[in-house]
This record gives structure tokens, sequence and C-alpha cells, in this order.
């Protein structure tokens, strides 16, 4: 497995603020992508989410960490709103994306999940071809010719590190390739569609450590494109791909701040234990 | 733990065999006799049909059979020709009606019900339909098919087949959609599909060989009904009129009153078509079969 430093190493410099070449349009790494502002969630009559009030900055990874049950991947759910497929569950407060609600009545749900991905925890490869599957969102929101559909689905991925290894089969169904393989497939089915966001839902939880040190490495190069949020059971991956770390208990965000600071220095007695190990 | 800390005085010298009652023993041998020799009852009872069948179906089938229309009271020879077509066509177009209507309405209640009360409610009437008479179904058809015309039709005949298919065909589609994990339903809405999309691009593909065998299995079904031909498409001993408007010739109903009747060429039809129709039936399911176990070894 890679360590941190060494997948920094591997995905290059950061680019740095002052560094944007000319005419690059995207927000600046660190500009904030992500706020959520005093968000309340509801399954039914449970209380999941307690006033969450969070920033997520573009082009960095944001690690979501907590107990089973904390509400991690609830709060992950709410900013594509794939929650709203289920009507007993409901978000009240605000969560902008560059500073548009997306919780409003009048949000386009689908246009949101084109900018906003989302990665599973079990791969979910859909019973089509490898090169229908990488070209699912383009065809669903995009009229692209079909020179341009081959060339992003190669683009997609080559990003997802799993170009050399279906090239020569991307005819097969999607379905008879590796755990690992499906998981970087749906990664790169996320990535064709060109989102702004990506959400990560224990991406690695049912692989490998092989497969998910791909993973990993995987996550550090698309940093530089997108932002993502990652929600993980496993401190150390928390540790070794995001950069700021947000902890969370019973529904509530505990401490946030830059990953270093989470891990080696927390302000909080219950993250401390948390990161320690000394329960969760 | 060491060797040494084992108390070695609670193990028993010798280990007893005798823990379990004789009496449990016998019982246990009682059931499963009695369960062989009733499972042996229902297999006895249902190849001695089948070798029957065969062999009286077998040594009825001539290539008369199969050219040859049914004959008149007191004709002698004769076949089936016209009864299998028309069964062949009332069959298809039964299912033809069917398939739209029990595809679309299990997709409803699998996708877009989502714990509604209408969907439980159409849930329970499709239940029930399932296995109502199919003698009621005929009747129901007669009343407003055939009795207003004053004449029997092939149209009322698909009509009541249709009917009895489509319950299955319902069933066998929500079953299926239901059966296709939830990841993946949320993992095409993420990419921002809409339900129609996710419906048709995803789980309709994803339970394809299953809805497939369940109108293999609703085409078995109808195949060989008699009861709601009965009040609908009736029999007669022609080549049906191509529009479908008079009583069609099929062989359930050619079955039925060939077996019925003092005539000794008519019964030895009877057994030919009783014989063909159970083959198609036996293929159909076999086809089935086929199909799920295609789809299971990909």
């Amino acid at each position: 497995m890679t360590s941190t430093a060494e997948a920094v190493r591997l995905a290059g410099p950061v680019p740095v603020a002052d560094a944007q070449p000319a005419g690059d349009t995207r927000l600046r790494p660190d500009q904030i992508r992500i706020a959520v502002k005093n968000l309340d969630f509801h399954y039914g009559d449970f209380h999941g989410l307690k006033n969450i009030n969070l920033d997520f900055a573009d082009r960095q990874v944001t690690a979501l960490i907590g107990p089973s049950g904390c509400g991690k991947s609830t709060l992950l759910r709410t900013f594509n709103r794939i929650y709203s497929l289920y009507p007993e569950q409901r978000a009240t407060g605000e969560i902008l994306l560059d500073g548009r609600n997306i919780l409003a009545p009048n949000t386009d749900v689908n246009e949101l999940r084109s900018r906003v991905g989302m990665v599973f925890q079990k791969p979910t490869p859909f019973p089509m071809s490898i090169y229908d599957n990488v070209a699912f969102g383009i065809r669903l929101h995009e009229k692209a010719g079909r020179a341009e559909i081959e060339q992003r689905v190669e683009e997609a991925l080559r990003k997802a590190a799993l170009w050399t290894e279906v090239k020569d089969k991307l005819r097969q169904s999607g379905m008879g390739l590796s755990g690992g393989q499906q998981q970087r497939m749906c990664i790169a089915r996320t990535i064709a569609q060109r989102p702004e966001v990506i959400l990560l839902d224990e991406p690695t939880s049912a692989l490998d450590p092989i497969s998910t040190g791909k993973v990993e490495e995987l996550v550090d190069q698309l940093r530089n494109e997108f932002t993502i949020v990652i929600v993980t059971h496993n401190m150390q991956q928390a540790a070794r791909i995001s950069q700021k770390t947000a902890f969370m208990y019973l529904g509530e965000v505990v401490e946030f701040g830059p990953t270093n600071q989470i891990f080696m220095n927390p302000t909080k007695k219950q993250t401390h234990d948390y990161v320690t190990g000394r329960f969760g | 733990m060491s060797e040494a800390a084992m108390p070695a005085q609670t193990v028993p010298a010798v280990a007893s065999w005798n823990r379990v009652r004789p009496s449990r023993r016998i019982a246990d041998r009682a059931l499963k006799i009695t369960c062989v020799l009733f499972t042996g009852l229902g297999v006895f009872v249902l190849g001695w049909i089948l070798l029957l069948l065969l062999f009286r179906g077998i040594t009825a089938l001539n290539l008369s059979t199969f050219t040859a229309v049914t004959p008149g009271p007191g004709t002698a020879g004769g076949g089936l020709a016209n009864a299998m077509v028309g069964s062949i066509v009332l069959t298809f177009l039964g299912i033809a009606i069917a398939t739209p209507i029990g595809i679309l309405a299990g997709t409803y209640l699998a996708e877009y019900s989502r714990g509604s009360k209408l969907a439980a409610l159409i849930r329970f009437i499709n239940d029930v339909l399932l296995s109502a008479p199919s003698i009621l179904i005929g009747l129901f058809v007669y009343t407003f098919a055939v009795a207003p015309f004053g004449t029997y039709s092939g149209w009322a005949g698909s009509i009541a087949l249709a009917i009895i298919a489509a319950p299955v065909i319902v069933r066998t589609t929500e079953d299926m959609l239901r059966l296709v994990p939830g990841g993946l339903r949320e993992a095409a809405a993420a990419l921002g599909a809409p339900t129609s999309r996710v419906v048709t691009l995803v789980t309709w593909r994803a339970a394809r060989s299953g809805i497939v065998t369940g109108l293999v299995l609703a085409t078995a079904r109808i195949a060989g009904e008699t009861a709601p031909l009965l009040f609908t498409a009736f029999n007669n001993n022609f080549w049906f009129n191509p529009s479908l408007s008079g009583g069609v010739s099929n062989l359930p109903v050619t079955i039925y009153q060939f077996a019925l009747s003092p005539y000794s060429n008519w019964q030895e039809l009877a057994w030919a078509g009783a014989f063909l129709i159970t083959i198609t039936i036996l293929g159909l399911s076999v086809f089935a079969r086929l199909i799920i176990r295609k789809d299971a070894s990909k």
C-alpha cells in the first residue's frame, strides 16, 4: 500500500493557488465548493443529523469518520439528494453547492446528480458491457456523438487506472470483472460525466488490500480535479488520503479540521478517544 | 491454556453412545420412511399419467393428425390440423394482449408504488385473479364479447386467455424486479437518471431473463386451458375464419369433446391431442428452466 507521501509524489505537485494558469475558470483549491448550514435530517421519526455546519473545499479530499450509525453516510447522501428516493427521509436546512441551495424544492435533482457523482460501498455494475457502463451517464445528459463518447470513455477509464486492463474487452459484460475492477469501473462511470464533486461511500470496504491500494492512489490523483468527500470506517485510510477530516458522533459533527490535526492533536476528548481506538 | 491445567477427571473414560433415546431413533426413521413413501406415491401417479399418455398418444399419432382437419360425427379418419393452428393463434394472441398489461402493471407495483395502499390492493386483487376458477373468466368474457354479438369468436377466446395470463405475468414481473438489488437503482439514480430511465435501462435489463421466463410459463399456463374457451372461442370442425370472427377450433376443447364421444376415431384423436399439448407444455417449462440456468451461469 502506498503511503500518503508517496501517493502525493505520484500525483505530482499539488497545485497551489498562485500557480493556477490564466484562463482556468475553476475554483481555486481551498475555496469552498459545498457549504452545509444548519442541516437536520430525519428518517421518519429518527433525528439522524443534528444541526450540521461544515464547509468542503474544492480539490481536496475531506474524510467523514465516526462509529457506525453516527450519520456520516447520511450526510454524504444529502449532497446528491439520493435520500429523496425514499419518501420517509427528509433534510432541512441549507446545502450550498457553488452558492446555490440544492435542498430548495426547485432543484433539478437529475442535473444535480450529474454534477455530484457518487460511488457506493458495493460495486454496482449495470448488466451491460463495460463500455456501456462507462458511457451511461454521458448518454443520459449529453447529445454526444459516437466519437466523442468513445474518447470520453477511454479518458475516464484511464483516469480510473482501468484502461490497460479492459481496453481489449470493452464489449464484454461489466459483471465479469473482479470486485476491485468493478469498483474502478464505477468510478470511471462517475467521472465520465465530468462532475464537480465526487462522493465516495466506503468505496473500499468490499475490496481486498491490493484493490484498496489502487483505489486510494486513484482518489489521491482525482483530487487534482474534483472536490472529493469520502466516508470511511478505516481511520488509516482517512489519514492516508484526506486533507480535512470531520469526526462525527450520534448525528453531530464533533470536530472538523486538517487531517493531521484531527489524528495527531485533536482538541476534543471524544475525537482523541476515537482516533486512538478507545471506542468505536 | 497449558495441558496440566486441564482437569483430566472431568472427561469420562468411555464416551456414551446412548445419549439419544431409542424411541427418538425410531420416530426419526419412521418420518423419513413416510416422506419417501408419499413422495413415491405422488411420482407414481404422475408417471402413470405421463406413460399412459405417451403410449396412447404416440400410437394414435399419424401423418393425417397433422394434415387433416377434425372429422365430423361418423366420419372416418381425420386429424387435428385446424385445432393445432387454432390453439397456437389463440395462445399467441392471448399472450400478446397480456404481455404489455402484465409487464407494465408488475413494473408499477415493483418500481413506482413504494408503500402505497393502492398497490397493496392491486396486489391482493391480482392474487385473487391468479387463483380464480378459469370457467368464471370464460363466462365473464362471454357476457361482453360473445353474447352481444351473438357468435363465438377467436377474439373472445384470446381475451379470456389473456385475463388468465396477465396476473401470472404481473406476479413474475414484480417478483423478478424486486430481486434486483436496490443498490443498482441508487447507482443509476446517482448518475442523474430519472425513474423512467432507471427502469428501462437498468432494472428491466437486470431482470430480463426472469421476466421472459414468466412469459414462457404464462404461455404454458394458457396453452392447455379448456374452460375459458368453452364459452368464448368454442370449437368446430373447420379451418377458422382468418378474421377470427367465428368460433375457432382448438386443442383443449377438441380433446374435451372428442374424449367424451362414442366414436373411436374421435377418442384416438383426443389421445393424440392430449399428448401434443402435454409435450408442448413440458417443452415450454424446460425452455423456461434453460433460460434461468443460462442466466445463472453468466
